[in-house]
């Protein structure tokens, strides 16, 4: 067994017990051995890593990450994935089941489970397909896909429109206790749309649909939920509609969470401006005060969890017209730095972020990581919260380099991060 | 001075470009008219008509303006079905680049591709009509036909009634005729208005004979009602009942008021015949002029603003 680690002189942030303030943590064989708060006391024997002062996290775990293992390996692979994770402060993600085929059976999720864990440097989960070939119309194996490792279910960017098909994977999925996770999208309405309605889409001459689609099929979801008593999670809420329908779930007691991606607490529809396709995503940019409904939702606690909804394209798939354009951006390794941006806005404290992006998305999906206590995994992070830079998108880690920070000033930088007290990133 | 590299759209150009430019297209009406069309504005230099959608008017306008201004001019039909699949825009731009093109006229389904393209090609490109986006040559020409007909180009109140969401010369339009000091109105069944149109700057009726109320101007819009039909309207006879114009809703316009369009008309859906051919209302043949003389102008403009050797 190797030696103990001690990381002395740190700011500790635990979103477990809500401390943010000096100390020091003592890993050994993998999993946090001791937290002290406040002065770090003398190691002993073993490595010692100074944190200078700096903030020390447990390690983001991400529910939303597109990697293209199997069959677009060229867009992103578990290796190029795991590396852009590690310099964002992720580490421990959850492959999407939107592969090409599709992990809509169970030896497809185990053949993904065993090449992320050859080459990843971070843990990898996946989530199994909610039906088979995501095409909305008949269930998968539920319970062997869980077998194989699914840590829940879902059919990521396809919603699925036919209620009755929802209605009986939920119902099959809550009594085997698995969780369900959805895009809520009304997909008649948003057929075809690459920018949400109003203005601005109207004067671009973007087809765009209304954010009403998004409420639409959230509201659907949470009275299948209310009768099945499945466990749901909304992968990607963004609009201000949405989230009274969440609220009055939330308050009946039903077992449901929602997620947000990182983009679409940052940016607005206005990032379009003339077309760029590297701000086409799923769902499309919102008006600003969807923003900031969604931004203060995240705040006070209704929404639970943030996501990277990590997207690798290669340059032909973003080099056209923004109609024609493929949706979606990478998000790994600027997952931090761009949650700075609402720390150092003031809109969230670095607890709170650490709640969303580590503790709960690990709570929901019942792995042990998110937190700092005796016997939870050494998956840590440590960062420099202020270290301005300007994004160059040629330096990312990714195999696909559409992220839509290009040249934009940042605040944060990741500056190590470790997963079972193994170092996986050094700035 | 008209001092633009390219012509993407109108919403780039001040009131006084639109106005530099209907001032040389004046004097292009007239050399239109005579019987020797030719100036030599333009010679040696190449202009390439690139068409990813088909049309046949504003492509021939396109045609006419750079031949009389002489320059070589060639015409590319793109439509997608014969596009080499996999051959993207930008691919397209690169290899017509190669080929030293002096001005690019550039028609495309997709809104902002024209945009795109500019930024990769080293010669002045003009839109000739981008997706829902913009056509700004056509609210151009549509400008310089009401400035003759009206005498002036501000203070009117101007009418565009049809598929307003649909419409990149709705879009064009509005965006010049507000630049221009003039009261815009819109009149459509509200499944042909885009979201947020009350924000344009416009007056928005859906009740046709209220639009027209007091018009100086009325713009038709072409209903393309092979795609419309069941999803946006119920029919083409029930439009025409409530939208179509005809003498009897007309006349709740200014007795002087005229009727354009930016064709090619379908009578008896969005415009009856009667008025359609009305000599003493409609000038949709004198729109057709204007539009090489305006073409003209734009051509010659961006001419001046290109670099010496390229």
């Amino acid at each position: 067994m190797p030696a103990p680690r001690f990381f002395t002189n740190a700011r500790l942030i635990d979103p477990a017990t809500g401390y943010d303030g000096p100390g020091a943590l003592k890993v050994s064989g993998g999993v946090i051995e001791e937290v002290v708060r406040g002065a770090s006391p003398d190691p002993g024997e073993g490595t010692v890593i100074d944190c200078g002062g700096l903030p020390l996290a447990p390690g983001i775990v991400d529910m939303r990450v597109f990697v293209g293992e199997p069959g677009a390996r060229h867009r992103e692979s578990f290796r190029s994935a795991g590396e852009a994770a590690a310099a964002g402060g992720v580490t421990t993600f959850i492959a999407q089941p939107e592969t090409e085929p599709p992990l809509d059976d169970p030896a497809l999720v185990q053949f993904a489970l065993a090449r992320a864990r050859e080459v990843s440097p971070v843990r990898v989960h996946a989530m199994g397909a909610l039906t088979k070939g995501l095409k909305g119309a008949e269930m998968t194996e539920q319970q062997f896909l869980l077998d194989a490792g699914a840590v829940a279910l879902t059919d990521g960017d396809h919603a699925i429109a036919d209620a009755r098909v929802m209605r009986a994977c939920m119902a099959y999925a809550a009594a085997l206790d698995a969780l369900v996770v959805h895009h809520p999208q009304e997909p008649a309405l948003s057929r075809g749309a690459c920018a949400t309605s109003g203005e601005f889409a109207s004067r671009l001459g973007l087809p765009s649909v209304p954010a009403i689609a998004e409420r639409m099929m959230l509201e659907r979801d949470l009275a299948l939920a209310e009768s099945t008593g499945v466990r749901y999670h909304a992968d990607m809420l963004s609009t201000a509609a949405a989230l009274a329908p969440l609220a009055r779930a939330r308050e009946a007691g039903l077992k449901v969470t929602a997620g947000v991606s990182i983009h679409h607490l940052t940016l607005n529809e206005f990032d379009i401006a003339d077309y760029r396709s590297f701000f086409k995503l799923v769902p499309p940019l919102r008006a600003e005060t969807d923003r900031e409904a969604v931004v203060t939702a995240l705040a006070e606690g209704l929404i639970d969890v943030i996501v990277s909804s990590h997207l690798p394209w290669d340059e032909e798939a973003k080099r056209l017209p923004f109609e024609e354009a493929a949706t979606g951006a990478v998000g790994l390794e600027t997952f931090l730095p761009a949650c700075l941006r609402l720390v150092h806005d003031g809109r969230l404290s670095l607890v709170r972020l650490f709640e969303c992006a580590a503790m709960n998305p690990a709570r929901i999906l019942g792995l042990p990581g998110g937190r700092l206590a005796p016997g939870a995994p050494a998956d840590l992070v440590l960062f420099d919260a202020d270290a301005p830079f300007v994004l160059d998108r040629a330096t990312l880690r990714s195999r696909s380099k559409n992220t839509p920070f290009d040249r934009q000033r940042m605040q944060g930088r990741v500056k190590g991060a470790w997963v079972a007290g193994e170092r996986i990133f050094a700035e | 001075m008209f001092a633009h590299r390219h012509l993407l759209g109108i919403e780039q150009l001040s009131a006084f470009d639109i106005t530099e430019i209907l001032d040389l297209a004046d004097s292009y009406v007239a050399l239109n008219r005579q019987r020797d069309k030719h100036v030599d504005k333009l010679r040696g230099l190449t202009q390439i008509n690139l068409f990813f959608e088909s049309s046949t008017r504003t492509q021939a306008s396109f045609e006419l303006a750079g031949k009389r201004l002489g320059a070589d001019v060639m015409n590319m039909a793109m439509q997608v079905s014969s596009m080499r699949k996999g051959e993207t825009l930008i691919d397209t731009a690169l290899t017509l680049n190669a080929m030293h093109p002096d001005l690019l006229v550039v028609r495309h389904h997709s809104s902002g591709a024209v945009a795109l393209l500019s930024e990769k090609v080293n010669c002045a490109v003009l839109n000739a009509g981008d997706g829902r986006h913009e056509h700004p040559t056509q609210a151009l020409l549509d400008a310089l036909t009401i400035r003759r007909r009206k005498g002036r180009l501000q203070r009117l109140t101007i009418a565009i009634c049809g598929d307003i969401a649909n419409s990149r010369v709705a879009r064009s339009n509005i965006l010049c005729l507000n630049k221009m000091e003039n009261r815009v109105r819109v009149i459509a069944p509200p499944t042909l208005l885009p979201a947020g149109i009350e924000r344009f700057g416009v007056e928005v009726f859906t009740d046709m004979e209220a639009g027209l109320k007091g018009c100086d101007v009325v713009m038709m819009l072409r209903i393309q009602n092979e795609r419309l039909t069941g999803t946006a309207i119920p029919s083409t006879r029930e439009y025409f009942h409530r939208w179509g114009l005809t003498a009897e809703k007309l006349a709740v316009a200014r007795d002087d008021a005229i009727v354009m369009h930016p064709g090619p008309m379908n009578r008896g859906v969005e415009i009856d015949a009667e008025v359609a051919d009305d000599i003493t209302r409609s000038v949709i043949q004198e729109q057709v002029e204007m539009g090489v003389a305006v073409r003209m102008a734009v051509l010659d403009l961006l001419a001046r603003n290109l670099g010496g050797d390229a």
